[in-house]
């Protein structure tokens, strides 16, 4: 209620000490608790801390409103226990999509569920029943969380940005024992102090690194070669070998590998089949993104959910690791999820469910997947299927990012799938097969868009020319994602990004359509790829998946798209100057190569996903200025959307003069004509 | 001159319902909240209350009447309730909550 001139801008570009004088009125808080007694009260007790108050019962409905408004809050209150998801869960998505801090609360005050809290990323852990002096200092956790961004975004930072984090967090958890006593404030205002005594610019503001695909793979190679568990920061700088990189640069973006790569662990063991495990748990999603290829359809459908987690399938299928499994399940259901990868952290190739959405977990996959996407991207000309997962990956991310990557993949789709898919419009979908992953909007919608929307549904993408129907990215269905595999499956030529049946429902009668549909993606694919030329191959992996599978031969292709792409979109994913949003492409591609056993949807799963990184990050940088899908790709959380918005763009671009089409999603500018027919 | 003597019984009671334990410091806390802006705050936030306990009552009876009782199902109404109960300083009830989770716990049908 109150907005008291309360700005973020100036919170976080302000020196550690100077806040306005205003905060922490007009903080924007959401949230979520499936109690209407305990949320009313609360709601009351922030209303008289002079926040603004937006309260939901349902996790979804806390997500979708997230995703609508991506700088719309500031911070987010959840309980731990709730019908629909668990609040862990919901932590995740948040942290990996939308990297906003997360409280966590509940009347369990049990040693055990609050280190849980603490190792999902919540940045405090409130017991009930909670009072109005807890309540008071939550903005503490705003400003942590934004000068933690900003000292890690600085490269001057001696210390590394983990060391500050630790500290924070060691700060946020006695917190909320202290409720913000003395003692921790001052411990951090130490550390401030001493960061900033270290920073030899004095301004805490410092260019952020952009973890492009290039300097991902590097990052991921030199790691490779340390040895995931001997990699330090200062070796892995020295192997890298980049100038202008930091230690702490390394520090940081290492943490969130580790993340990312624990979060596949998880994901890979969840998800038996990758393919369809993917659409069923939202973590999926994440792993999904990484399938874009063609798992990402599935991780789509899963994705919304789990674009992380499909990330860390595809990724921990790719590479092979079975990394802590990506908390987010893939729900399939969860079409916004599959095709958003909200999850932040998945921003790389997760964007299953939120694909970025998952935040914490992915976090590490952000930074990895979105590489990868683009070099994935820049493989998957080969396949279509590149573009389906990329596209379902992105889609994942988000819708806002769906309707990129469905634009992308369209575009890519349309070119290739004009090609191969006389059938359809599928191709269309294709491009946006990246997206799929997209949740946000996408996400139903998404999966179907990638793959199946080409195949007839057109809808969803709407501006695409290419009438690739995107799918209807908005496909809230769930079964979106299923049409993620799109088109890959849709044309028997088609990379086999063959959606998935984990996708919903819907989404499969539409990829079952264009059996050319996927092709599409293909020829985006192609195209993009030829922007990055990653080392992958797509050629295995587009070809693998043909689709005719459809539903499952997407997840399979997906999923190994997935890895692919999530091993791609790692490094790609540091291409992309957001940084954030290649990543998340990287990473859909990743879960959705996770998934499936397919090994050729493997291959051909990073190329993709490379050639999508690729193209996401190019389309991105490209046209940053153009889509108001970039802005929308480019929400800090959601990396993959980004790319994948990014790579439709480049798509577009590249296929025509790119004119802008306006997705539904809220791509703006596609405009499929780019694909060339 | 009703309205004072009314004031006082609800002075009264209130106090009576501290003093019995059924009531605690949460409670004052609501009260606190309550300003000009929302008059009737407590009176809301309770009335909620009694409906959502009400539901959750009746699912808590349901699965007791069941023949095998379903002591995770039980756990999670009963966190479900203490959670709420405490919200609102209902303190004597936050206890039977407790109470009854331990012999969930325990696999105390009896109890």
């Amino acid at each position: 209620m109150l907005n008291l001139g309360y700005c973020k801008g100036s919170m976080s570009t302000a020196s550690s000490g100077g806040v306005s004088d205003q905060f922490p009125a007009g903080l924007r808080v959401l949230v979520v608790d499936d109690d209407p007694t305990c949320l009313v009260i609360l709601e009351k007790m922030l209303r008289i801390c002079l926040y603004e108050v937006t309260k939901c019962n349902r996790a979804e409905i806390a997500l979708s409103l997230l995703r609508e408004n991506r700088n719309g809050y500031d911070i987010v209150i959840s309980d731990v226990h709730m019908p629909d998801m668990d609040g862990f869960k919901l932590l995740e998505l948040i942290g990996l999509e939308m990297d906003l801090p997360v409280i966590m609360m509940s009347a369990d005050d049990g040693k055990n569920v609050v280190m849980k809290g603490v190792t999902h990323g919540a940045c405090d852990y409130l017991i009930k029943p909670i009072r109005i002096e807890a309540l008071k200092n939550i903005w503490q956790h705003v400003v942590r969380k934004r000068k933690n961004e900003y000292l890690e975004q600085s490269g001057s930072v001696e210390e590394g940005g983990d060391r500050l984090q630790k500290q924070s967090e060691d700060a946020d958890y006695s917190s909320s024992a202290n409720e913000g006593s003395w003692k921790n404030s001052k411990r951090r205002k130490d550390e401030e102090e001493e960061v900033d005594e270290r920073d030899d610019t004095s301004t805490l503001k410092k260019p952020r690194v952009v973890w492009s695909v290039e300097l991902h793979q590097q990052f991921v190679a030199a790691v490779n070669q340390l040895g995931i568990d001997k990699a330090v920061p200062k070796k892995i700088l020295e192997l890298m070998n980049v100038p202008g990189l930091t230690r702490e640069n390394v520090a940081s973006h290492l943490q969130k590998y580790r993340l990312y790569l624990r979060r596949l662990s998880g994901v890979s063991q969840h998800q038996s089949g990758m393919g369809n495990s993917f659409i069923s748990t939202q973590e999926a999603t994440y792993g999904s993104l990484s399938s874009l290829n063609g798992l990402d359809l599935q991780t789509l459908a899963a994705a919304s959910q789990i674009p992380a987690q499909s990330l860390a399938t595809l990724q921990a299928a790719g590479l092979g690791r079975s990394t802590a499994k990506p908390r987010m399940p893939m729900p399939i259901v969860d079409q916004r999820n599959l095709f958003s990868f909200e999850n932040p952290k998945l921003r790389f190739g997760e964007g299953q469910q939120q694909h970025l959405n998952n935040g914490k977990q992915i976090n590490l996959l952000h930074g990895i997947p979105t590489t990868m996407e683009p070099k994935q991207l820049a493989n998957m000309h080969h396949s279509a299927q590149s573009l389906g997962s990329m596209n379902m990956q992105l889609n994942a991310h988000g819708d806002p990012s769906g309707s990129l990557l469905m634009q992308m993949s369209q575009q890519q789709s349309r070119g290739q799938i004009l090609n191969e898919a006389t059938s359809s419009q599928v191709p269309r979908l294709p491009s946006s097969i990246g997206q799929p992953i997209v949740n946000n909007a996408l996400a139903s919608g998404v999966l179907a868009r990638n793959g199946l929307a080409e195949s007839g549904r057109g809808t969803g993408f709407n501006p695409v020319s290419q009438s690739s129907s995107t799918m209807n990215f908005p496909l809230n269905t769930t079964a979106e994602l299923t049409a993620t595999s799109f088109a890959l499956g849709s044309a028997p030529g088609v990379p086999s990004l063959t959606s998935k049946g984990v996708f919903p429902e819907d989404i499969n009668s539409e990829i079952k359509g264009p059996g050319g549909f996927i092709m599409p993606s293909y020829d985006i694919f192609s195209d993009l790829q030829h922007h990055r030329s990653h080392e992958w191959e797509l050629q295995n992996a587009g070809m693998t998946f043909n689709g005719s599978q459809q539903s499952n031969s997407l997840q399979s292709n997906v999923d190994v798209a997935s890895s692919v792409l999530a091993h791609q979109g790692f490094s790609s994913s540091q291409s992309n100057g957001q940084g954030r949003n290649i990543s998340a492409v990287g990473k859909p591609m990743f879960s959705a190569g996770d998934a499936t056993d397919h090994v050729n949807a493997q291959s051909l799963g990073q190329p993709l996903n490379n050639f999508f990184a690729e193209n996401l990050v190019r389309v991105k940088t490209e046209r940053v200025p153009d889509a108001s899908l970039q802005t929308t790709l480019f929400n800090e959380q959601f990396g993959q959307e980004d790319l994948m918005s990014a790579l439709l763009k480049q798509q577009q671009q590249q296929q025509a003069g790119i004119g802008p089409a306006e997705n539904e999603f809220d791509f703006d500018g596609y405009s499929l004509d780019n694909i060339p027919v | 001159m009703e309205r004072t003597q009314l004031r006082r019984q609800v002075a009264l009671t209130r106090q009576s319902l501290f003093d019995q334990g059924f009531l605690d410091e949460q409670f004052i806390q609501l009260e606190d909240l309550q300003d000009d802006a929302n008059p009737n705050f407590v009176e809301e936030v309770v009335t909620l209350y009694y409906r959502d306990s009400a539901r959750l009552i009746t699912n808590i009876e349901k699965a007791l009447e069941k023949n095998s009782l379903d002591f995770n199902k039980l756990d999670g109404f009963m966190h479900q309730f203490k959670g709420s109960s405490s919200s609102i300083g209902a303190k004597k009830v936050k206890a039977e909550c407790t109470l009854f989770r331990e012999y969930c716990r325990a696999g105390n049908g009896e109890g």
